[in-house]
């Protein structure tokens, strides 16, 4: 599924949520409840998921050489000869005061363990997606405004590649090329050796901590780290972007209003960005939105391939070794994430498009 | 029927029958389609697969599963081995042939099975409405906000590693947002003059949803399908790669390449010929899922 | 057109910005220590209950034993550590320990013979996975307080018979003698624990390092102990990095911004050995790879049948490609340098054979299941098995799984054929013997899943009796000689066909000297290192 993950983001062509009832408490505590719905039952499939697996969360932890005594203690002490739903309840019962339990298999909180991977998630992902944006958003319109034109074949080349290519694979070549042979990047890790833990953290962002710190050794470092890998994943969103602006903006052009508007006198600059740009936005926004959940989700080839310590190989790490408490306190995080964004786009069809009015 | 004739009955503006209606539409789909020079080349490519995949011991070199530790890693342009032969000496290029059939396979059983379950969803949920649909739609966002991952490797984990469970867990992925779809459509259908017409004729629900809503629906689905097609290969690819697809010796691309990339600074071409191969396939699709995007669906497209 | 052309500018910056360098050829500080190595293995670094490679390592540095194995000599066995002497009672049961005067914890509180007398006791009573290490020789949770006791400046032990000085001595350089400062752990006590929650991300150790920090699946950082008792080491830092595959650890080693890479495949090491300023270190370890077949199944356990399975494992052919370098050759449960071990390797491929030996056992279109985890050299070996069980008419059918699931079937009996490994869990003899040959009760409802004997549902065919006698024969060639007579009995007519023994290659920066990874016996030590 990782491919997937890495190479195509979901395509929004969601229909918004319910565009009824407008009054703005109502609709908070409306759009509240079914997050809570949504995470209540995102968690209960997950939980009963990983009762089912067959992978044993006790043999995780005592490991090959157990005696059965040992094992029977640790099968008490997780609490799993209690039925499967008072479990749940218990976990619930948890996590509503916060906790999502101990990592079986480093014995830390888990809270512990997310603030510390999905930071690293967070920083490749956004530094992703400015990259995606960046450069996607601009191509998409010139490729749209200069349909046909060799900058349109480029821009459908550079996003077919970017649909159909195995990430892992430009990955490792990049990591050859880039930093093997020319040296122009850091390798793998988030950091530089002698670099690690020297600012104090306090986002968990190395690149923001080493602002605030004042650190621009730790900075120019964390940055030749993130840069390839962060590329990478940009130009995965930046294929998916480029191709949705530029069919955004080919709608648009093609409407009556920039005709009119070109019949004026009007100068193109101005059509293009004050007129066309300025109505897709809201769409764009979705579009921008839903890649960057996607992308927040973790990329675990990517963080396998640059020994990135974030969120996607964590919890897959987690899932492949029963580590429930894990599995589930990550699965809460990024269904949130996802969650959250999908109600800001929501949000933002109801504020800026009138037809969902 | 002279060929003159033949043309001309399917390009009719006056079809004498509902089937000749129908042929003539898918005619001149065709035509159009075929103008389209990206999309034909697609289309070239998966025939292509196509034919391969059933041709797979007559155009193979070798057989796929006979080892050789004595030349092992051979490279590119090896006599008798074109593309090489992999860590255990077995030829690369008989690989890939015969794991097109494979790929065709996932490919076939996931384009058979999300889109249907996503449909079936979708258009009770749109079409009954009230709290089937409230219930349905939040067990839908349910499985859109999972991590993919999470939910593909756990099901895979869960019933067992193998090409059949690949194919369910990554279905499983894959269904929600074409329940999105087929409910958005059914929701615009539902209110429509003609569905009201057909309703005060006295047909029932199943009828209404079987006979006129999925039809309708089916179109936007295809190009849909089509254009997440590289993605489910890709998907399938990454789940061999993580070794929770096809299993060994089966030539899976995904499962070579992940065999492969082990050797990737000094032997790349073991996992970057089953890799251009997925390349080649998924960008087919993409190539056709635009051409028929345009032709079958054409304000979704530019 | 203006607007395009503003646009492209735009595009250009940004390109630009993307690619511009920032870094340049490294090389790491000549007081730091830099290894890449798969830490994911890590789950706890309680000495009483940490039992896995990566873990172990941390431990060995943290930690100090009674008793403890010089990496830079590793063949004289064991030597005073924490303990600066010792005696054995006539009886041959107590063992009295005189402990070192003037050594701290790193916490600054002297090492007493009462901390080791807690440690050992706490090992026993908490009865974590390697505690078997120590109950094997009498201790019980009920009866540590009277086994191991300490007495001013000594430590006794007392085991249930006599046993070989040597194997009480060897159990006790595995992490589990690891010396804790009972002031801080009992300090750390969390509902009677015995501090083991804290210890699992915490060190109370007195080991020539301190625990700088453990992030899982990140990195471990150890700095040196400056008042160590033995001079506080030459690597003032120690960073452990967790680079899971070879091909990003070649590159960092290539790049000089590692010192050493400890998991290169063969063709990475193949690779590196052109590029210069590294330099290759092969040591043999302990863990073996085998395969074993359950005796449950009707046609597997015909003893023609066993026979015929070891003729049909091509171990030249994949010693010399996949494995290359990496695996040795090795057909008996001791490994080699082992007490004991034996270097006899009868078996080779020959298809001939094993038809023969099949069809004298009546044995026709066999078709089995073999679990392998889902690692690639595993998983290349099953395909190699698979194609040469072919060739002799059997069909194999390979299901790939994790670790953990392939292991709990393995456990619960249900698989035909197992493609395992084994790494011994302290140097002495009985590690291995007392698992493979080794089987008290063969019944279902014994479900002693410790032992790989049961695990295949094996009885060993009386081996298990020898196996009692040569751990506790005092003299050292007599116990030599029995071993290697149990071994050739073993290889015969047990129904695992053991084949390789590893060999570990660490890739090194030519300035790295003393380096070592504790070959078949311990682990890694960091401390002698120079560079």
């Amino acid at each position: 599924m990782t491919m997937s993950d890495d190479n195509n983001e979901r395509r929004p062509s969601r229909a918004p949520l319910s565009a009824t009832m407008w009054p703005v408490a109502r609709t908070t505590i409306r759009t509240l409840g079914s997050i809570a719905v949504t995470l209540l039952g995102l968690l209960f499939v997950t939980f009963i998921i990983g009762r089912v697996m067959p992978i044993d969360p006790v043999l995780a932890i005592v490991g090959e050489r157990a005696s059965q005594a040992t094992y029977d203690a640790v099968y008490q002490q997780l609490g799993l000869d209690k039925p499967l739903i008072v479990q749940f309840l218990y976990y619930i019962w948890d996590v509503l005061h916060l906790d999502f339990g101990t990592s079986l298999l480093n014995a830390r909180p888990v809270s512990e363990d997310i603030a510390r991977v999905f930071p690293a998630t967070l920083e490749l992902a956004t530094l992703g997606i400015i990259f995606g944006v960046v450069l996607g958003v601009p191509l998409g319109v010139l490729a749209a405004v200069r349909k046909g034109s060799w900058i349109d074949q480029v821009a459908r080349v550079l996003a077919l590649v970017g649909y159909s290519m195995p990430i892992f694979w430009l990955g490792l070549m990049g990591l050859l090329i880039f930093y093997g042979i020319l040296g122009w990047v850091g390798g793998p890790g988030r950091v530089g050796i002698f670099y690690v833990d020297v600012v104090p953290s306090v986002t968990g962002l190395i690149l923001v901590d080493s602002i605030i710190d004042g650190n621009w050794d730790v900075f120019r470092d964390a940055f030749s780290h993130i840069i390839l890998p962060a590329s990478l994943l940009g130009y995965y969103s930046l294929a998916y972007i480029s191709r949705m602006t530029r069919s955004f903006m080919l709608e648009q052009l093609s409407a009556e209003y920039v005709t009119t508007a070109r019949v004026k006198g009007m100068s193109e600059w101005d059509v293009i960005w004050k007129h066309a740009f300025k109505n897709i936005r809201v769409q764009l926004i979705t579009v921008i939105a839903l890649s960057y959940a996607g992308l927040l989700e973790g990329s675990v080839l990517t963080e396998i391939i640059f020994s990135w310590p974030g969120i996607g190989s964590y919890i897959t790490t987690a899932l492949l070794s029963a580590d429930m408490n894990a599995v589930l306190g990550g699965t809460v995080v990024v269904g949130l994430i996802f969650i959250l964004l999908n109600i800001f786009s929501d949000l933002l069809y109801k504020v800026f498009d009138p037809r969902a009015k | 029927m002279t060929e003159q004739t033949m043309k001309q009955w399917l390009l009719t503006d006056t079809p004498t029958s509902r089937r000749h209606a129908k042929i003539s539409a898918f005619y001149q789909g065709w035509l159009s389609f075929r103008s389209n020079t990206m999309a034909m080349i697609g289309l070239g490519i998966l025939v292509a697969l196509v034919v391969i995949a059933a041709a797979a011991p007559l155009l193979s070199p070798h057989d796929p599963y006979v080892q050789d530790l004595g030349n092992r890693l051979a490279p590119l342009g090896t006599d008798g081995h074109i593309f090489g032969t992999d860590s255990l000496g077995r030829d690369i290029l008989s690989r890939l042939i015969y794991g097109a059939r494979i790929t065709l396979y996932i490919v076939a059983l996931v384009a058979l099975i999300a889109p249907v379950a996503g449909l079936l969803v979708g258009t009770i949920s749109g079409y009954v409405g009230g709290w089937t649909d409230t219930v349905l739609m939040r067990i839908t966002d349910i499985f859109l906000a999972f991590p993919r991952l999470v939910l593909a490797l756990a099901f895979v984990a869960a019933l067992g590693a193998g090409i059949e469970n690949a194919v369910l867990a990554i279905s499983l992925t894959a269904w929600p947002p074409y329940a999105r779809i087929a409910r958005a459509e059914t929701l615009t259908i539902r209110s429509s003059d003609y569905i009201s017409a057909i309703k005060l004729q006295g047909a029932g629900a199943l009828r209404i949803i079987t006979k006129h809503i999925w039809p309708l629906c089916i179109s936007s689905l295809i190009v849909r399908v089509t254009l997440d097609m590289a993605g489910i290969i890709l998907a399938a690819a990454g789940l061999g790669f993580l070794g929770l697809g096809a299993q060994p010796p089966s030539p899976e691309w995904g499962a070579m390449i992940s065999e492969g990339r082990r050797f990737i600074l000094d032997h790349w071409w073991v996992a970057t010929m089953p890799g251009l191969a997925i390349f080649t396939v998924s960008l087919a699709f993409n190539l056709l899922g635009d051409g028929l995007r345009d032709v079958l669906d054409p304000k979704a497209g530019e | 057109m203006n607007a395009i052309n503003r646009l492209m500018t735009s595009a250009a910056i940004g390109l630009a910005v993307g690619v511009s360098s920032f870094a340049a050829y490294a090389e790491t500080p000549a007081n730091m220590l830099v290894i890449a190595n798969r830490i994911d293995d890590v789950t706890t670094l309680d000495p009483a209950e940490s039992f896995e490679f990566a873990g172990a390592d941390i431990s060995r540095n943290v930690y100090n034993r009674l008793v403890y194995l010089d990496p830079l000599d590793l063949a004289a066995g064991y030597q005073p550590g924490l303990a600066e002497s010792w005696e054995v009672s006539e009886d041959g049961k107590t063992i009295t320990f005189t402990m070192r005067e003037g050594v701290t914890f790193h916490s600054g509180n002297p090492v007493r013979a009462e901390d080791a007398a807690f440690s050992l006791q706490r090992a026993v009573i908490l009865n974590k996975t390697p505690a078997f290490i120590l109950t094997q020789f009498g201790f019980t949770p009920e009866n540590a307080e009277e086994t191991i006791r300490a007495e001013g400046n000594k430590l006794m032990i007392t085991t249930d018979k006599r046993y070989a000085t040597s194997f009480v001595l060897n159990c006790l350089t595995a992490t589990i003698g690891g010396i804790v400062d009972k002031e801080t752990v009992m300090a750390n006590e969390v509902d009677g624990d015995m501090g083991n929650t804290w210890l699992k991300t915490n060190s109370a150790g007195s080991g020539p390092y301190t625990l700088g920090s453990w992030k899982p699946n990140e990195s471990v950082t150890l700095e040196a102990y400056a008042d160590y008792y033995d001079g506080a080491p030459t690597m003032e830092r120690v960073i452990v990095r967790h680079v899971l595959e070879s091909a990003s650890q070649r590159l960092l080693l290539e790049r000089g911004d590692i010192d050493i890479a400890r998991n290169l495949n063969p063709e990475d090491i193949a690779g590196v050995m052109e590029a210069d300023g590294i330099k290759i270190e092969d040591e043999l370890k302990g863990r073996l790879m085998y395969l074993s077949l359950n005796q449950k199944h009707p046609e597997l356990s015909k003893p023609e049948v066993r026979q015929a399975i070891k003729y049909l494992i091509d171990y030249e052919g994949m010693k010399n490609s996949f494995l290359k370098g990496q695996y040795t050759i090795h057909q008996n449960f001791l490994p080699a340098t082992y007490l004991g071990a034996s270097e006899e390797a009868p078996f080779s491929l020959n298809v001939e054979k094993a038809k023969e030996l099949l069809a004298s056992a009546g044995v026709e279109g066999l078709e089995i299941e073999t679990g392998v985890r889902e690692a690639q050299e595993r998983m290349e070996i099953a395909q190699s098995l698979q194609n040469t069980f072919a060739q002799a008419g059997i069909t194999l059918n390979i299901t790939v799984g994790t670790a953990k699931q392939i292991l709990a079937r393995y456990r619960a009996r249900e698989l035909d054929l197992y493609l395992g490994a084994w790494g011994p869990d302290y140097p002495d003899p009985q590690t291995n013997a007392g698992t493979f040959a080794y089987n008290p009760d063969n019944s279902d409802e014994a479900n002693a899943t410790g032992y790989l004997a049961w695990r295949n549902s094996w009885d060993t065919g009386g081996l298990g009796e020898k196996v009692d006698a040569a751990v506790t024969e005092g003299d050292r060639d007599k116990r030599v000689q029995m071993y290697q007579d149990i071994q050739a009995e073993f290889r015969e007519i047990s129904p695992f066909a053991i084949m390789f023994q590893q060999i570990e290659q660490s890739a090194l920066r030519d300035n790295v000297m003393n380096w070592s990874t504790g070959q078949a016996v311990t682990s890694a030590a960091y401390w002698q290192v120079t560079k």
